[in-house]
């Protein structure tokens, strides 16, 4: 316990002293959370030094933001679906720990002029790294909001230069069972790697990034370090953690739920208050941090993100294409 | 070492096993006003105490087999494992309508209508309310104990309904639910295998 508190600060302190000029301020410090106004004093203070990128970033980011305030980082850190290391919530946070997430690279190929293996930092810049902060559901019926570091993701494909005919993105997780003890033994939960899928269009939203920290510090090896996707307005497991390999394709690809359970969970999975899971109603959530008593919240379409992502899915058959 | 354990099980009181057996729940609910059940105490607390339930269900299905193969005889705690199983039911169902479902009928109805772990759930609950209905002494008098035994072999669908309840309301196939089914299956089939075993040695009486 002690020993992974101790491996998380000294990672902590590098990603500050190898990305000297990623100022302090630029990233909010945990305490400033609870406090939304001394996140407006740092972005003045930013103003005020004359550091526009950085403000025009925090504007933009601040843009896509919810105001709700975040889920408690104990939380977010200890209550995790990340099967690769285990099916109950807390074996993320228990087995991560020892999981190597440096050096990384990621390979991007498929439909791209420029495939190739990349480096993280050569892919996510520190130096762009923004703020958003997001609402995320799980399939399962709870909810949290989660304070993310991260890129768009549109960006990062760009530079691959996506080829003319390319209508998909396809992201594969590691597979590594030395390190990630749900991949080995008796009980196989899903097939590894695990493996998700969005539209082109969905991948290259404004609000689909690509994170790398989240309450200000580098990632969790629990939510997914040191690279995964978080696309808010979809059911969390879109969100694929601990990402290895990013493919553009023509014809939609596989996706590790939904060839676990075809019926209960489609390609898109928008979050969608009126389609239910199979198995249970997806009208409410449980908003994780709550007490025994407080009232659950009704989901929103799309997860509260209708007014940006709606456009994507006009004239679908959002009931046929969950 | 078996007629001394026998010997010592016979003088113990079964009364106090009530208390202890309510323990567990109070001490979830207590923890769970405390703001220690963790991240979603309402799913934490509603699985805990149906949980239990099934483990009392369980081990009250065991008694019989321990009895026969290992000599071993727990029938007097038996109505106490019976009613815990029912308890726990009761306080898993209550969190379900008042906590999770917040007394919203309208969905209530609909869970219990549309979702079939939910249904399954539901008609395991309902056969345990005849048994604990008849637990007490008298009834069994009343009734008669071919009556009484053939009523009470509810138990066995119920404690079967409970595991696949267990089983289906989860994502994928973790190994939690598969091995509380697994051990079910295994007392329901030893009881079966014992059934028709007797029927082959007692063919007159059927």
């Amino acid at each position: 316990m002690g020993s992974r508190k101790d491996h998380q600060r000294r990672e902590t302190a590098m990603h500050v002293r190898e990305k000297p000029k990623f100022g302090e301020s630029e990233i909010t410090p945990k305490s400033a959370w609870l406090d939304r106004r001394s996140l407006m004093r740092g972005a003045a203070g930013l103003a005020a030094v004359g550091l526009l990128p950085a403000t025009a970033r925090r504007a933009s980011a601040a843009r896509y933001s919810t105001d709700a305030p975040p889920t408690a980082y104990e939380y977010v850190t200890t209550y995790n679906n990340f099967y690769e290391f285990g099916t109950g919530k807390s074996d993320p946070a228990k087995h991560a720990g020892q999981l190597t997430t440096s050096p990384w690279s990621v390979v991007i190929d498929g439909m791209v002029a420029r495939p190739g293996t990349y480096a993280l930092e050569d892919l996510v810049g520190p130096r762009t790294v923004e703020e958003r902060i997001y609402r995320l559901r799980c399939v399962e019926g709870w909810s949290m909001v989660i304070p993310w570091l991260g890129v768009p993701l549109a960006g990062v494909l760009k530079r691959a230069e996506p080829a003319p005919g390319a209508k998909y993105v396809a992201f594969e997780t590691l597979v590594r069972p030395a390190e990630m003890p749900g991949q080995s033994g008796i009980f196989q939960v899903l097939d590894w790697p695990y493996v998700e899928g969005l539209r082109l269009d969905e991948a290259m939203h404004p609000l689909t990034i690509l994170a790398t920290g989240l309450y200000g510090e580098p990632l969790p090896n629990q939510n997914g370090a040191p690279v995964r996707l978080v696309v808010p307005w979809k059911y969390g497991y879109k969100s694929i953690k601990s990402i290895v390999r990013i493919t553009l394709t023509e014809k939609q690809p596989p996706t590790t739920w939904n060839i676990q359970n075809p019926r209960e969970y489609g390609f898109y999975s928008n979050v969608n208050p009126e389609v239910d899971h199979p198995r249970w109603s997806q009208a409410t959530e449980r908003v994780i941090g709550g007490s025994l008593l407080s009232p659950q919240r009704d989901t929103e379409m799309f997860n509260g993100y209708a007014g940006e992502v709606a456009g994507l899915y006009a004239g679908m058959d959002l009931r046929k294409f969950h | 070492m078996r007629d001394w354990l026998n010997t010592a099980l016979r003088r113990l009181p079964v009364w106090p096993f009530y208390w202890l057996g309510a323990l567990p729940a109070a001490w979830y609910f207590w923890n769970g006003l405390q703001g220690r059940l963790g991240a979603d105490p309402v799913k934490a607390l509603e699985h805990e105490y149906g949980l239990i339930a099934l483990q009392f269900l369980i081990a009250a299905l065991c008694v019989t087999p321990l009895r026969e193969i290992a000599g071993i005889n727990l029938l007097r705690f038996r109505r106490m494992l019976g009613l815990m199983a029912f308890s726990y039911a009761c306080l898993h169902l209550a969190v379900w309508l008042g906590l999770d479902r917040q007394f919203d009928w309208p969905r209530i109805v609909a869970d219990l209508t549309k979702r079939p772990y939910i249904i399954l759930g539901m008609a395991a609950f309902l056969m345990l309310v005849p048994l604990a209905w008849t637990s007490r002494d008298a009834a069994l008098r009343r009734m008669g104990p071919v009556a009484w035994r053939r009523l009470h072999r509810l138990a066995y669908p119920a404690t079967a309904l409970a595991a696949i309840h267990f089983v289906w309301l989860v994502k994928a196939w973790p190994p939690e639910p598969l091995l509380y089914a697994a051990g079910v299956a295994a007392l329901l089939g030893w009881r079966a295998l014992r059934g028709r075993r007797r029927r082959a040695r007692r063919p007159a009486l059927g």
